[in-house]
Formats: structure tokens, C-alpha cells, sequence
């Protein structure tokens, strides 16, 4: 069946599994599946969580959806050490776990995505500068080789693979369930102070004074230009102390169908974005917000990829390191403004330091994400950006990417031969490819 | 805290229901053909807040197991608050018109077999005078159509049979709830293609079953539009139906 990912382009025809078992997982593996002419083929294809990266990581032509591998395995109530099959959400963590005064270490944007897509794209949240991924909060996984043996993996048992999978977009085998730290919090509200800042440069230097601040995340108005380019809200938060403990909770506005992606254009996104901007803010006083208003803002609206229209979004993350970032994100704004190009929403985040995880996405800077809607001339404005992203020294998030090139990638993730040596060894690139791992030559 | 006893735990929609129960730090007894979902269920509702959680691996289609297993649930819990009723199988419609080996198959396993099981419980709640039985039917049953009729004509006989014993029942205090639900994204309709507004996750669906019976409603539509999807759908004159390829 046609399936896409959350960017909803590009789609892909694909056979979809969904084992309800360890056991049948490993069975879909090894067990030769038989193909269009009758004759039977090993298994070539990628695991596939929630469907929450944007572009084609978790698309091929044989597709291993984890949804039915969903069951807590084990937890430590004395060190928040919990176990779980790799297609349980965060969704479902928080769920559980936030009403007993505990929350996962590291959220993305989203709850909705499997803790195996989590790992698989080492992703990051808004305290990445004080905490790191959700990779190294990870204390151990399995993985499913192509062998069909169940290697355990952690920063001390095959190490190596372990660094390989975590951030490894799911190239090195199937994660069948993970162990992660859990960490107690005094109150799952967020205590939220909002500042407003006049052009790119003080924003970075509001992020670096309040450095001590466990989340940070800004929203950048990415449409307004000279003098108050880059202008922003800097949203700082840390969790209540009030005792309080609430799980996020379900919104209930969605997207029921494709709106039609004319209605997004340059001037609804420029009074958009001058409206949000403007809203009325008080920087000195405290606003205490539920955990899903600050981290999910977006998840309140089901399905909103919907309204990008039925060709779909690209979404645009890129890190460059601190000393060029101003400069690359001021390029970058200028490049994609003067091609009338905008975005409801653009994110701008500090990093702290990269780890060893070998694709692992962040390094110590800044990370700005934009919304684009697809178009015909959108493509050739990316690979524009691309090279001034990299020749500040940065790169493209591969969770987010749908389209760079095989050079864009090789040049900015030195360490792509470490994977590769290490599939080649397995034999995992035999059997776990997706559209993206073949388009950047993995 | 209520004891609840789930048959045919390896459902889809079973498996949500019986998540939102152990929230609800209820004891849970689970009944399936799959010894190794039942070892991970075990564990996965412990963890979410069920106060115990035992197992039994169990075929609803062998019959002469079935007083033996209620007997057994009894003995570990003594009484039975809800005993939801889950198991079925989407029947292959082509087949089951040429070889009438596989309708009864289809019979035994949405229909027969829960009649079986539904005389069981029956007895025992109305002696115990208190308790709820829930049993998943269909919108398939609300009207015989060319495409589906051996599963709907099951589903139906399930849900005829389940007015009659709610009236029995009634005087011991013991509610009989049907459960109708549209269509369900769940490995039971892998075959067909889905999407489109009318499709549910089975999480929606075990919403609307705990809440309808937590309500003790005697039908409960899951999501609660199909009961006028049903009503238009019923309401067609059959000259015409019969033409319609549904």
C-alpha cells in the first residue's frame, strides 16, 4: 500500500508487517518471504515505529511496523529504570509514569513516536544542552541481527553497535525492546517564562545566559528581515515543584482532512508569524503550564501535516556550530525570505556537546527547524541551503531529511564509514535499507 | 477494585480494554490461544497498575474446556465483577459460501462458542446476583449484507441471544451488555485496505467500551456514530439493498 511519513512526501509502495511477537518478528526476518514472481527472497527492508520522521528513514519496499511490539516489560520503582518492546510511545511512558512523579529524560516534539524510532534517531529535546539525546539516557537495548541472534547492547557490551544503533536510523538491525532511565521530577507542570527578543543575535545570547536553564527552546519569526531578523520568543521553562503530577493529555482539535495548501502562502505565514510574535508577553512574570502545552504544543492538533495540502512538507533542521551560527542561521533566513519561502513555525535551539553515537545529529551550537511546503522550486532552494549550512561546518537531521545528497551527507557525517564497515560486517546492509539509507549511499 | 475476566485477551481491542482496567488497579483474568502474549500482557499490566494479573491458555473453540475454565477463574477470584468476551475471527466470506465446513467453523468461533461460554457465566452470575457480562459483536449483525452475511448472521445470532438473556438476567441484578463496533484497525482486518474517516484504533473503541459500560448501557456502538450509520443502513428498503452491493 502507498505509505509516507509525517512530512507526507515522498510515499513509497510497501508491503506492511506488523509482527505481534518477538518471535514472529524474528520470523519475518529469517524466514524467506516470497515475491512478486512466485520465487522467495530474503528479507530488505526497515523497521518503522510511529511514522513520525518526516521524510523517507522509515520508508522501503518491505516495511516491519512495531506498533503490535507495545508491552512494558519490567520496571525498577526505586531507580526508574523501565523496560520496554521498542514500539511503545512516549506517549504511553508519560502516561504511565507522570502521575508516579516520573518523566522521560529527553522529549522531542512530539510524544507520539516509539521509543525504537526514539533511539533509532537519537533524538533530542529541549534540554539537549544540559541532558544530550534520548540515546544517552538509554541503558540498554536488543537488537535483532540479520542473523536472527538478540545481541544486548550498552555503553559496555558491544559498544560499538551500540553507538551504531543509537542515532543509526534503524540501518543496523530491529531494536526489540530497550531499558531507559526514567528521572523524578518535583512537578510535571512547567513553570514558563517567555522572552522576547529583537533580531537573532540577542536571542543566542539570551540562550547562552540562561545556559543554567533546563529547557529552552525559542520560536523564530522567520519571515521579518533587516534590523529584526532572527527576532524571536525564547520560551524557558523548568518543571513545578509543587508535587502536582499530571500525565499530558489528549487534545482534541484535529485535521480531519487535507486543507488546500494554497492558504498557506508568504502573506498568511508573514501575518502569522507578525501576530505571534507580537502576542502579548510579560518576560519578568512565571506562567505555570501543563508538560503537553510546553513540550507538544503541536500534538494538542491531531494530523496538522494535514495542512500543508495533499503534496506535503519538507521539514528543514540543520545544526551548525557556535562560532558560525550566526552567521549560517542569518544566511539561511535571508536565503529562504528573499525566495519567498516561510514557515508557520520555526524552531531555534541551542545544543549542547555531540556524543559518540556514529549519525547521531546534534553538535555543540544551533539548530533551526522550518516548515516548507512542498513546491516544485523548493528543492533546488534546499540544496542552496544545504551548502551554506555546510560550509558553516554543519549538517541536516536525518530524522527530518527527505532529500539531501549522497556528497551533502558523506561530507558532513565523517563517520558514515564506521557504519558502513560495521553493516558490511553483519550483513545488515543486505537486509535493512530504507529509501533514505540508499538515496545517501549507506 | 473489580475482578474481570477477559476472553480472547489477545485482541486487539481486548488488550486496550484490558489496559485502561489495570488503570484502574483492577485483579484481571486473561483467556487466550497465545501462551507467549499472554507472558508479555502479564507483565505489561502489572507494570501499568493491575493489582494481579493470572493467565490461562485457552481455545474458546474446544467446548469441553469451557465449565472447567470458568471454574478455574472462580477459584482464583473468588467472584466475577465483568466478564468481557472478545474472541472472534473475520470470516472469509468466498469461502465460507462454497464449503459450508468453514461457515460452521466461522459459527463455532464467533457465535457457538460464545453462546457456550455465555451459558457458563450465566448460571454462575445469576447465582452470585451481581456482576456484568459484555460480549463484542458487530455493526455486521445489525443487518444481513452480501459481502460479510457469515460473520454478520453469527454476530446476530450472538447479539439476539444476548437481548433474550439480558431480560433473564435482569431480575439477579446482572447486566448483559452488547458491544458493537465498526471498523477496527486491528490485526483482525489486516487483509483489508483502511484509512478514511469511519476506521478507529482499537484505543478509541475501548474507550467508548469501558465508558458504555461503566454507564451499563445494553448497546453500545463503538464508536458511538455507528449507531446511525446502523440506523440509515437498516432503514434502506430491501428492494433496493438487495441491489446495492454492500
Amino acid at each position: 500500500m502507498q505509505i509516507h511519513s509525517w512530512g507526507r512526501y515522498p510515499t513509497a509502495d510497501a508491503a506492511l508487517h506488523s509482527p505481534r511477537s518477538p518471535s514472529a518478528l524474528r520470523r519475518l526476518l529469517l524466514d524467506a518471504q516470497p515475491n512478486d514472481s512466485g520465487a522467495t527472497t530474503a528479507f530488505d527492508g526497515i523497521a518503522r515505529g510511529l511514522g513520525r520522521s518526516y521524510g523517507d528513514s522509515a520508508l522501503a519496499s518491505t516495511i516491519v511496523q512495531t506498533r503490535e511490539l507495545d508491552h512494558l516489560l519490567a520496571f525498577d520503582a526505586d531507580t526508574g529504570l523501565l523496560t520496554c518492546a521498542a514500539g511503545v510511545s512516549l506517549d504511553t511512558i508519560l502516561h504511565c509514569f507522570t502521575p508516579r512523579g516520573w518523566f522521560l529524560p529527553v522529549v522531542p516534539g512530539t510524544r507520539f513516536v516509539s521509543v525504537g524510532g526514539a533511539i533509532a534517531s537519537d533524538v533530542h529535546g529541549k534540554n539537549h544542552h544540559l541532558d544530550g539525546t534520548f540515546g544517552q539516557h538509554v541503558h540498554s537495548l536488543r537488537l535483532l541481527q540479520p542473523d536472527g541472534a538478540v545481541l544486548n547492547c550498552s555503553g559496555t557490551e558491544n559498544s560499538a553497535l551500540f553507538h551504531a544503533t543509537c542515532g543509526g536510523m534503524g540501518l543496523t538491525g530491529i531494536i526489540v525492546d530497550a531499558t531507559i532511565n526514567l528521572r523524578r521530577i518535583p512537578g510535571s507542570a512547567i513553570n514558563q517564562r517567555t522572552l522576547r527578543t529583537q533580531h537573532l543575535q540577542e536571542v543566542m545570547e539570551r540562550f547562552e545566559a540562561s545556559a543554567a536553564t533546563t529547557y529552552s527552546v525559542a520560536w523564530l519569526d522567520c519571515l521579518a528581515s533587516g534590523a529584526a531578523l532572527g527576532r524571536s520568543l525564547l520560551f524557558l521553562g523548568e518543571h513545578a515543584t509543587d508535587g502536582h503530577f499530571r500525565a499530558p493529555q489528549r487534545g482534541k482539535l484535529g485535521v480531519p482532512f487535507n486543507s488546500p495548501a494554497f492558504l498557506l502562502n508568504r502573506y498568511s505565514m508573514g501575518l502569522f508569524n507578525a501576530l505571534y510574535y507580537n502576542r502579548p508577553v510579560n518576560s519578568e512574570t512565571e506562567q505555570r503550564i501543563e508538560a503537553g502545552q510546553y513540550f507538544f504544543p503541536l500534538d494538542s492538533i491531531a494530523h496538522w501535516n494535514r495542512l500543508y495540502g495533499r503534496k506535503g512538507f519538507l521539514q528543514y533542521q540543520f545544526v551548525v556550530p557556535d562560532a558560525a551560527a550566526l552567521a549560517a542561521i542569518s544566511l539561511v533566513l535571508q536565503r529562504s525570505s528573499a525566495a519567498g519561502k516561510g514557515s508557520f513555525l520555526s524552531v531555534l535551539k541551542k545544543f549542547g556537546p555531540g556524543n559518540d553515537n556514529i549519525l547521531s545529529f546534534p553538535v555543540q551550537g544551533y539548530t533551526l527547524a522550518m516548515d516548507f511546503k512542498f513546491e516544485n522550486n523548493l528543492l533546488p532552494l534546499l540544496d542552496e541551503l544545504d551548502s551554506i549550512v555546510l560550509d558553516h561546518g554543519g549538517r541536516l537531521y536525518l530524522a527530518k531529511d527527505a532529500r539531501m545528497s549522497e556528497a551533502t551527507f558523506k561530507r558532513s557525517y565523517p563517520r558514515w564509514e564506521e557504519l558502513a564497515q560495521l553493516r558490511a560486517i553483519s550483513g545488515a546492509d543486505r537486509m535493512f535499507n530504507s529509501l533514505q539509507s540508499r538515496r545517501l549511499g549507506l | 477494585m473489580k475482578n474481570i475476566l477477559v476472553i480472547g485477551a489477545n485482541s486487539a481491542i481486548a488488550r486496550a480494554v484490558s489496559r485502561l482496567y489495570a488503570e484502574e488497579h483492577c485483579r484481571l483474568f486473561l483467556l487466550s490461544r497465545d501462551a507467549e502474549q499472554l507472558a508479555l500482557q502479564k507483565q505489561d499490566l502489572q507494570i501499568r497498575g493491575a493489582t494481579e494479573v493470572d493467565c490461562s491458555v485457552f481455545d474458546a473453540n474446544n467446548f469441553s474446556v469451557h465449565e472447567a475454565v470458568i471454574d478455574q477463574v472462580l477459584d482464583r477470584f473468588g467472584s466475577i465483577d465483568l466478564a468481557f468476551i472478545c474472541h472472534g475471527s473475520l470470516s472469509n466470506q468466498a469461502q465460507c459460501e462454497e464449503n459450508f465446513d468453514s461457515a460452521l467453523q466461522e459459527f463455532n468461533t464467533n457465535a457457538l462458542s460464545v453462546i457456550s461460554l455465555l451459558t457458563c457465566l450465566a448460571r454462575h452470575m445469576s447465582t452470585q446476583r451481581s456482576g456484568c457480562i459484555a460480549v463484542i459483536t458487530s455493526v455486521a449483525g445489525d443487518r444481513g449484507r452480501q459481502s460479510n452475511y457469515v460473520y454478520g448472521s453469527a454476530k446476530a445470532m450472538v447479539s439476539t441471544y444476548l437481548q433474550g438473556l439480558r431480560g433473564r438476567l435482569f431480575e439477579s441484578q446482572v447486566d448483559v451488555i452488547d458491544i458493537r463496533p465498526g471498523f477496527v484497525d486491528t490485526p483482525m482486518t489486516h487483509a483489508i485496505k483502511k484509512g478514511g474517516p469511519l476506521w478507529s484504533s482499537p484505543e478509541k473503541v475501548a474507550h467508548c467500551i469501558v465508558e458504555g459500560i461503566r454507564k451499563r448501557k445494553h448497546t453500545i456502538y463503538a464508536p458511538g456514530y455507528w449507531r446511525l450509520i446502523m440506523l440509515v443502513v437498516c432503514s434502506i428498503p430491501e428492494f433496493l439493498f438487495k441491489r446495492l452491493k454492500l
